[in-house]
Formats: C-alpha cells, structure tokens, sequence
C-alpha cells in the first residue's frame, strides 16, 4: 500500500466527490451517446445475475404464493357470501324456468304442437380461412366419404357462423355471415319483426329491410327466421347495435375471427340453396357483387 | 486506519485479516443484495420503483452511520450497478445517489444520535430532492417533458420503506460490527 501524506490523503478525499460526479456526467453522455454499448453491459450483467434469479426464483415464489393464498382466505368469505347471494337469485331463475317449462309443455299438448325432428350434426376443424370467391369464408376438412351437401348451417359453442356453399371431397367450404354475399333472415327477438342481415365483408353485418314499424332496438337479441325454408328458426345470431352513422349493425355472438371448431347442422332443409359460387377463372362472372373488395 | 492508533491489539492474522474486510464490506454487500432483491423476479407491484427507493434508503442509512465504509468510490460502482440493474439511462441513479451521499456526508454530525423522527424526516427530504433530481436528468435526457407522478410515486415508496427497513439494516449494522472500531 501507498503510503501518503496526511495533507495529500485529505486533498485526494476532497477531490473524490467532484472526479465521481463528472464520471457519472460522462457515463450518462456515454450511454446516451452509445446505447448500443449500454445494452451490451445491461445484457452482460443479466447473463452473470440469471443463475442467481433461477437460484432465488422459486423460493420467492413460493413466498409470493402463499401470502396470496392468505390473502385469498380472506376474500374467501366475502366471495362465499356473494355466491350464496348468486346462488338463491339463481334457484329463483330455476324455479321461474322449470314452471314455463313444464306450462310450455302443456301448451303444446293442448295445441297439438308436431315437435321439431332431431337434428344431426357433424363437428369439424377449420384449416383455412382465406381462399375461393368469397372474401368471407372458411375452409373446414371431412372425412373421404362424407354425405356434405351445399345448404347446411353451421353453428361455432355460440351462435350462427354461416352456410356450406361448396362441397369437394375432403373439404367443404362455408360463408361466413360477414361476407358481403351473405343474406340471412332474421327476427327481431323483442318485437319480432322480419329482417335481412347483409354481410358487408366487414366485422359487423348490417341488418337491413326491416319490416315497418318495427325497427330494430339497440341490444336487442337477433335470431334466425324459417322465412324462405333456408334456415330453422330461433338460431341465435347475435344483438343488435347501431353504428356511428346510424346504421344497424349487429354484433354476432360467433366468434368469426377465431374460428377453430364448427358443427355442422342437417336441419333437412329444402328451401333455398345457396347459388353455385361463380367461377373465379371468368372474369365476366366477377362483377361487383361477387368479386373481393 | 485505526490499526494506527496507540493501543493493544491482536496481531492481524490473515483469518482475522478476512474477518475484518468482511465486516467493513458489509454495507455495501448489503446494499448490493437490497439491489438484487429488488431486480428478483417476484412480481410484485410497482417493482421498478423499489429499485432506486431501496438505493437510496440504503445509501443514506449506512452514510450516516459509516460513512467509513460505504465510500463514494462505492457509491459510485453500487450507483452503476442500479443504473444498468434498472431500465433507467445509465448514469442517473449513479449520479443522485452520489449527490445523496454528498448531502448526508454534511450533514451527519447534526443527524447523529437524532431522534428516529428527524432522522426520517430528513431521509423524506433527501429522498424527494434526490427523485426530482431523477426526473430533471431523465427529461433532459429524452429532451421531452415526462410526467411527474412515477417520480413522486418513487419518493414516496423509498420514505414509506424507511423505518422498516432503517431497522433492519440498523440490527444488522449492530450485529456485524468492527469491533476494534468501538
């Protein structure tokens, strides 16, 4: 070790503030100047400290977890009362169900009600969503030997997705409601009144030629008409909800953009079939109504 | 340099030799470990405003206690070590924890042996100044006018962890002592 002088020692002791604020100005000017280099320094010390942190990680999770354990104790009380409170407004719905359910099936049988026939339906993967004429639709895979016929309604866990419109060998492919040549009809849940949902190749398809006097209400509930024999009825679709400019739109309860699983309905229907997509080999067939925006 | 003062010692071993930079490193091992703890991955809320707070708690604490020992040479690579530890610009943690120290260095003799309230009032005072100094060079360095809230929020996480952590490091200052120090 050096040996100094006390007067040297104390000069050197002064100096030592003054010397470390300017380096810390020139490390500030050199990260600012070179950020690069203080990434790679950053980088250098996570490298060095990331054993530590996998070291220590688990304890102190475990740490974390338990007092969030015990938090949650607490809250657990408070939850519990809430659920009860849930649980008796859920017993009254029950009850209020069971008795038009059971007043429902007494209707019918004084009405002479024919019920609705058993539907099949097969569930399906979607493997494609781009493809064909049609800006809207989903390309789902079958078996070899399937019996797929064009007209067929597809459903998603929620609601309506849309209509088989081609049938080849291992694939069929279906419209979605979202496409700007999809026209389905609908009822208004709360006043039924008769519409036509028009797809617009945006997220949100339009409802339009409501019938007089019932206009369409915000958040009201749409479901599907047996109008033309396309559809059965009382499929659910979505609600509605005007836009900006206020043109009714709704918002659909299917998950369109994300699109994995779909069940395919045979309702038996002989109504209206789709039309044979155009073939996109011919321009004449492209015209406006059919070609992609 | 007490080894120089009149008196009987023991002779310095190298085992006791060890004993003793062990001791005298302590404050600066632990406010290296108080930096690595606030950086683990626990997940905590408003983690990223521990880091400097617990900084300058631990700054402060052992300047005023042993300044001996937490040097501005130390403060300075502990400083660095925050900065590049953070997600801040390199340097200014370094540089308010540096004026912090410089701060309480002067005013030491009148906080010595204060009550633990003025103590706190003045590591409050400290604080603030230091994370306005925080805001000011961080603004200076985007050379835009960032908002001053998570610089308040910073300031009041450091004077709420005070007392708790004050007796924590203060137990642990009297545990691992120099005993040849008095």
């Amino acid at each position: 070790m050096i040996r100094l002088s006390i007067p040297t020692r104390h000069a050197l002791a002064r100096l030592m503030l003054p010397v470390l604020v300017a380096a810390s100005f020139a490390m500030m000017l050199l990260g600012k100047a070179d950020a690069v280099l203080a990434e790679r320094a950053r980088v250098a010390l996570g490298d060095l400290l990331s054993p530590l942190y996998g070291l220590v990680a688990p304890p102190l999770m475990h740490v974390r977890d338990t007092a969030q354990e015990l938090f949650g104790l607490v809250e657990m009380g408070r939850e519990n009362a809430r659920l009860r409170e849930e649980n008796q407004t859920l017993r009254r719905w029950q009850a209020v169900a069971m008795a038009l359910d059971a007043e429902n099936t007494l209707l019918k049988a004084h009405l002479r009600w024919v019920p609705d026939a058993a539907v099949s339906f097969v569930t399906a993967r979607v493997v494609d969503d781009a493809g064909g004429v049609y800006a809207r639709a989903v390309l789902v895979a079958l078996p070899p030997g399937h019996r797929m016929t064009r007209g067929r309604i597809v459903l998603d866990a929620q609601g309506l997705v849309g209509r088989v419109i081609q049938v080849g060998a291992r694939s069929a492919r279906i419209m979605l409601l979202t496409d700007l040549n999809s026209r389905v009809p609908v009822t208004l849940q709360n006043s039924r009144g008769r519409a036509l949902l028009v797809g617009t190749n945006g997220p949100r398809p339009r409802l339009m030629y409501w019938t007089e006097g019932t206009e369409p209400s915000e958040g009201e509930r749409i479901v599907t008409s047996a109008e033309v024999g396309a559809f059965p009825a009382g499929l659910p679709v979505g609600t509605v909800h005007y836009s900006a400019s206020h043109v009714p739109e709704v918002e659909l309860v299917a998950d369109l953009n994300r699109l994995e699983l779909v069940r395919i309905f045979d309702y038996g229907l002989e109504g209206l079939r789709p039309a044979d997509p155009p073939r996109a080999a011919e321009p004449a067939a492209r015209d406006g109504e059919h070609a992609r925006r | 340099m007490d080894h120089r003062r009149p008196g009987i010692r023991p002779h310095l071993t190298p085992a006791r030799r060890l004993d003793l930079a062990a001791r005298h490193a302590m404050p600066a091992a632990v406010t290296l470990a108080l930096l690595l703890l606030a950086t683990a991955p626990v997940g905590l809320p408003g983690q990223a405003q521990l880091l400097p707070a617990l900084a300058m708690v631990s700054v402060f604490h052992w300047s005023v206690l042993r300044p001996i020992d937490l040097s501005p040479p130390v403060v300075f690579v502990l400083g660095l070590l925050a900065d590049l530890l953070g997600l801040a610009p390199v340097g200014v943690m370094l540089l308010s924890l540096l004026l912090l120290q410089a701060v309480v260095l002067r005013w030491r003799r009148t906080l010595l042996g204060r009550h633990f309230a003025l103590l706190w009032a003045s590591f409050a005072a400290v604080a603030l100044a230091a994370s306005a100094l925080d805001w000011l060079l961080f603004c200076l360095l985007s050379l835009r006018l960032l908002p001053v809230a998570p610089m308040l929020f910073q300031a009041a996480v450091a004077i709420a962890i005070y007392p708790a952590l004050a007796v924590l490091l203060r137990g642990l200052g009297r545990l691992i002592a120099d005993p040849s120090a008095g």
